[in-house]
């Protein structure tokens, strides 16, 4: 970790550094091509959300800069490490610092949520059960679920628990990245919003670059600082949301000024 | 892990006592950190606590200033947190929020009464999935003989598909383990018969031994081990992917759609793999009757219809409709049980195998017990 960027407490979003770096992504699966030379810088300390129509590859993309598929071709660098290339041993030190949200949670059914908290500490950092639990803990009240919570098994909790339980899991290891991949799909309208408003609090508080697919448009509002739109095999357009209501391509254009988006912009 | 070295200094000064953190109070190094903190004796007067020198703070961090200060305060100090940037003011505010939400977990039961509890709970909770099994094994045979009445209903293609998964596909192993079995019959039977001269009653010994019991008997526990388990995984999953309820919403009965052309397979293929093992192992121990002690496969086959009855090969067939319901019910039923995690599945799954042995084993002593009283 020497020589590594500001920790996470101290990145002031007025210095904008490209925390991962995507050049020239290209992503085949058989004779489909999902990315095509695709390009994305994500800042340090910022929001971004990415979007899509089905199919454009917003996961795989997600997929493929947390390594778990490998491009056909291009370079990926996080922290300024080319994440394709680095050894074993520097990988771990990379996803050692950053946590995945995925859809559903991705809970491990066999552990409690506090034990699910405690798995990456336990695998990768040397500390005391005692402590463990006390840390547990205030992860499980951090993310809003109820303290008892933290005693639940997966099976035991509602969707939109399960995910705040994902989220207290990813930031167990106080990851400076956080990848979220639909966090509120399938939470309901008050949920989604809480849900926002705890990873934008959460971001701020503790000063995270949050990599984030959505198709909510109420999120791409209330908390993104940056949108990328994927379409056409590569990133078609970045910017804010502002900007996004100027660009002439007819995908983006029906996304933005659709009735939905109309609606999420009045509230 | 590097980038932890973290100092923590108490120097006393004119104003008060000066607690200094300097470096990474990040997660990494936080086991050392506390311990340091522990040391930390509460002393009359203020005690300011100094992150000016910190270079990174996560919320791990944090909770340590935290319940650093609420101790020191709590024996009698007055603390107060000082050179903050804003970020980190945030984030220690964050943390105290949340600490503030957590309530104190009830204590687990221990003790000698719980021990009893769990004992009390355990054979409750047998008694009550025996009745369970039992219901569930009513219900599957009310369905089945349901399909009698309207055969129309019976759903030909996964009974077919059944049928070759727990059956045919079974042949080789079921032939092959079998055909072994005689053999060694066979060899251990001459081995020890050859000693008076009785040679010839090996026949005898491998027909009745295999006939009876052994032939049906371990094709059932190959069949439990394969197709039970199988039953109770492809259910149990199907029952995790809530495919079960999606059934029941679609108006379809699933002990009709999972459980019935599952049994009714194995019904039907158990006593057809029962005859083939029967038949295997009377080609084996025939073999090694032949090489080990001549007794030629003409020989053999007239020792068999003088001495072996029909009663022999019927009272082993007997058992294999038995045999199948159990296996599959077990199964099924198993795989309807399993909730949750996926850890669950392989419970359920051992579950299956094992009561299925066990069921297939009672149930061959008891119809033992039976035909002997009969004198059969």
């Amino acid at each position: 970790m020497d020589g590594a960027p500001a920790p996470a407490a101290q990145a002031v979003p007025s210095e904008r550094d490209a925390i991962i770096r995507v050049r020239g992504l290209v992503n085949r699966f058989g004779t489909q091509t999902v990315h095509d030379g695709l390009d994305l810088d994500v800042m340090r300390g910022e929001v971004l959300g990415i979007v899509g129509g089905s199919g454009t590859g917003k996961s795989v993309l997600l997929r493929t800069i947390t390594g778990l598929n490998r491009p056909a071709a291009g370079s990926i660098e996080v922290f300024g490490q080319d994440v394709l290339r680095v050894s074993a041993e520097e990988r771990t030190e990379i996803e050692k610092r950053w946590g995945v949200l995925f859809q559903d949670g991705a809970l491990f059914s066999s552990l409690t949520v506090a034990q699910n908290i405690m798995a990456p500490m336990r695998e990768h950092l040397k500390l005391p059960q005692r402590l463990m639990d006390a840390l547990a803990a205030m992860k499980v009240t951090l993310v809003g679920l109820p303290s008892f919570a933290g005693a639940k098994f997966p099976s035991e909790l509602s969707g939109g628990m399960r995910k705040r339980a994902g989220l207290a899991r990813a930031l167990s290891l106080e990851p400076e990245i956080v990848f979220l991949d639909e966090p509120t799909a399938g939470l309901d309208p008050i949920g989604a919003a809480a849900f926002d408003d705890l990873i934008r609090q959460l971001q701020q508080s503790l000063g995270l670059t949050v990599f984030m697919v959505t198709h909510d448009l109420d999120s791409l509002h209330a908390i993104c600082d940056r949108i990328a739109v994927l379409a056409e095999k590569k990133v078609l357009v970045t910017g804010t949301m502002a900007d996004m209501m100027d660009v002439d391509h007819p995908w983006v254009r029906e996304y933005f000024h659709g009735p939905r988006a109309r609606a999420a912009q009045g509230g | 892990m590097s980038g932890a070295q973290t100092d923590l200094t108490l120097e006393d000064t004119r104003d008060g006592a000066v607690l200094r953190f300097a470096g990474r109070l990040v997660v990494a190094g936080l086991a050392p950190l506390e311990r340091a903190a522990a040391a930390v004796k509460a002393r009359p007067g203020p005690i300011a606590i100094d992150l000016s020198r910190v270079e990174a703070l996560d919320t791990a961090g944090a909770w340590l200033l935290i319940t650093l200060r609420d101790r020191l305060t709590a024996e009698g100090a007055q603390v107060t947190i000082e050179g903050t940037g804003p970020a980190e003011a945030s984030l220690i505010e964050t943390v105290e929020k949340a600490l503030a939400k957590i309530e104190p977990a009830p204590p687990a039961p221990s003790g000698f009464l719980n021990w009893v509890a769990g004992v009390g709970e355990g054979v409750a909770g047998a008694w009550a999935s025996f009745l369970d099994l039992l219901a569930f094994l009513g219900v599957t045979l009310a369905r089945t003989a349901g399909l009698l009445v309207r055969p129309w209903r019976m759903r030909a293609a996964p009974l077919v598909h059944h049928m070759q998964e727990v059956g045919f596909n079974a042949f080789p192993i079921v032939f092959l383990m079998s055909f072994l079995i005689g053999i060694v019959l066979g060899f251990q039977g001459a081995s020890q018969l050859q000693q008076f001269g009785a040679e010839v009653f090996v026949v005898t010994l491998i027909a009745v031994s295999l006939l009876r019991e052994l032939g049906i008997l371990l094709t059932a526990i190959i069949v439990a081990g394969r197709s039970g388990s199988a039953f109770a995984a492809s259910i149990g999953s199907m029952k995790i992917r809530e495919e079960i309820d999606a059934m029941r919403t679609l108006g379809l009965d699933p002990i009709e759609v999972l459980v019935v052309p599952r049994t009714l397979a194995l019904l039907i293929m158990l006593p057809v793999l029962g005859f083939i093992a029967n038949m295997a192992g009377l080609l084996g121990g025939g073999l090694m009757a032949w090489i080990e002690l001549g007794v030629s496969p003409g020989m053999f086959v007239t020792r068999l219809y003088d001495t072996t009855g029909v009663w022999q090969l019927a009272i082993g067939m007997i058992k294999a409709p038995f045999f199948a319901i159990i296996i599959a019910v077990v199964g099924c039923w198993q795989g309807m049980l399993v909730g949750g995690s996926a850890e669950s599945v392989g419970q359920r799954t051992t579950a299956a195998v094992v009561m299925a042995i066990f069921a297939v084993i009672i149930i061959d002593a008891v119809f033992s017990i039976f035909f002997s009283e009969m004198g059969l």
